[in-house]
């Protein structure tokens, strides 16, 4: 039996060695509670502080007070989008998003619509770029937050943020950045980019599943969500998840620390995939050829569908990811490909391919090798 | 125990059918022919069947979907070949999922559609029988 090949991490990534080492320094990730004043307690408040400081470095932001910890992307999501707007509703009742955000930013987005505010939707271009005329004319003075993820999680394609950051600035709004799929893989850094809040992903960053972040540039006015006691400045109440939040923050560290490196290594094995896999007849990469995350790789098939690419991929060893119909909850084709321009019948053929630490440049000639047999062997199936 | 509404992997029987499917291909002037779905849902197929003395003699598909859209194809062919037509147009959905040793639920309705590219081709036959 050959050895398995991953290559979802976008969906769930390994904890990185080094963060699962350090997390034995908590005998039965036991912390203590930090809002308490004896020893655990006290101890716990210096290890969240430091965790704080570690999140807040990877990121370029001055006071770590400006992050707090979440229960992962999605919380931080809603917590900047829903908190924010409401929060704001006086200076106007507008949303902007683009087009290709994740669903746990354009579900809180539609669900504002609720308490009275209108959601206008920023379209992008073939490779998944935002439309900066577009979001201009968009973006008003009523618009309150606008939300544009700085790289996207099924296409790869990494957005010209700093350009986005003047527009909503120059109309006096606050700027939201999804950085759950960015971060660790490219360097961000809010001060530069003009970011007012940004969200993060413990998991992502090679920590545990379950724990995220909020960047909230200081200054900026974020009503709570849910309502409990006041940890995380009100934000995020209910006692903080030290460990893993602990956990994080050295992710951060490594991957703040790693990043040069090892986004180099990842963009070398990435960027033979996709010399590899389009060879293959009607094989296309979808997203930006050349601005897109360096461990990301993403296709479509003409004529076959995704489930069955992925069904077959996993029978040969390999684990991939897919925007089917066929594979999602609510059995409809991923809104991403569908914003990009895919005809119904073209995003049913894509597969994505996103690298980590335990992948390796020789495994392509494996991988590539799986996929023009499982392309065959549907196209010898298809009625297409 | 697993929550059935959320159960998303397939059966062994499934799997079988998708890595091995039976009867596909076509057939060159068939005495029947059935195409149901679209590539926009994500799922096509086509049958193709040979009658003779009202019995399906030969039957090859070709689907385009997810892997219960092939599996359900590769089944009915099975299920269908050698089968009077009578017989064979009484061949339902749940009939094939049961003995695909079930399907998840999600996949019930939109990726089982093979019964009725069955029965479709059944019933072109009949069409042309009646013309002939």
């Amino acid at each position: 039996m050959e050895e398995r090949i991953y290559l979802d991490h976008a969906a769930a990534m390994p904890v990185h060695p080094e963060v699962a080492r350090f997390g034995r320094r908590f005998p039965d990730g036991f912390v203590g509670n930090p809002s308490t004043i004896y020893q655990e307690g006290l101890q716990a408040q210096e290890t969240l502080a430091a965790a704080r400081e570690k999140v807040a470095a990877l990121v370029g932001a001055s006071a770590p007070d400006s992050i707090i910890f979440t229960g992962g992307a999605t919380e931080s999501n809603n917590i900047a989008i829903r908190g924010t707007a409401l929060r704001n509703r006086k200076s106007g009742k507008n949303v902007v998003a683009s087009t290709i955000e994740h669903i746990s930013v354009l579900n809180p987005a539609k669900d504002l619509q609720k308490s009275g505010f209108s959601l206008t939707l920023a379209p992008v271009d073939r490779y998944g770029t935002i439309d900066l005329a577009a979001l201009a004319a968009a973006v008003t003075p009523e618009t309150v937050v606008t939300s544009v993820h700085y790289a996207n999680n099924e296409i790869g394609t990494i957005e010209p943020i700093r350009e986005v950051a003047e527009i909503v600035h120059d109309r006096g709004g606050l700027l939201h950045v999804d950085a759950a799929d960015a971060a660790g893989r490219i360097p961000i850094n809010v001060k530069r980019d003009g970011i007012d809040l940004l969200t993060l992903s413990g998991n992502q960053l090679g920590g545990p599943d379950g724990i995220g972040a909020l960047y909230i540039r200081p200054g900026v006015r974020v009503q709570p969500v849910i309502v409990g006691g006041g940890q995380e400045r009100g934000l995020r109440p209910g006692t903080e998840n030290v460990f893993s939040i602990a956990c994080m923050g050295e992710a951060a560290r490594l991957a703040k620390e790693e990043m040069p490196e090892e986004s180099k290594r990842l963009a070398a094995i990435r960027d033979r995939l996709i010399a590899g896999i389009t060879e293959i007849e009607e094989a296309y990469l979808t997203g930006h050829p050349t601005m897109r995350l360096p461990h990301h790789a993403s296709f479509r098939f003409s004529r076959i569908e995704g489930e069955s690419i992925q069904l077959a991929m996993n029978l040969l060893g390999i684990a991939v990811a897919t925007g089917s119909a066929c594979t999602s909850r609510t059995l409809e084709a991923s809104h991403v490909l569908l914003a990009i321009g895919l005809a119904h019948e073209e995003a049913h053929g894509s597969m994505v391919a996103t690298l980590g630490r335990e992948n390796s440049e020789d495994e392509v000639p494996r991988i590539v090798g799986a996929i023009e047999e499982t392309v065959k062997r549907l196209r010898a199936i298809t009625p297409l | 125990m697993k929550n059935l509404a959320d159960q998303i992997g397939y059966s062994q029987k499934v799997m079988e059918h998708f890595m091995n499917p039976h009867n596909v291909g076509v057939i060159e002037s068939p005495d029947g022919y059935g195409k149901v779905g679209n590539p926009v849902c994500g799922d096509l197929m086509e049958i193709f069947i040979k009658v003779k003395e009202n019995v399906i003699e030969d039957i090859r598909f070709r689907t385009f979907g997810c892997g219960s859209a092939i599996a359900t194809s590769s089944m009915v062919t099975d299920l269908a070949r050698g089968k009077t037509l009578e017989e064979a147009m009484k061949i339902t959905r749940d009939d094939v999922a049961t003995e695909l040793e079930g399907l998840p639920p999600r996949k019930m309705h939109c990726s089982n559609l093979a019964a009725d590219a069955l029965h479709a081709a059944i019933e072109d036959y009949r069409e042309k029988q009646k013309k002939a």
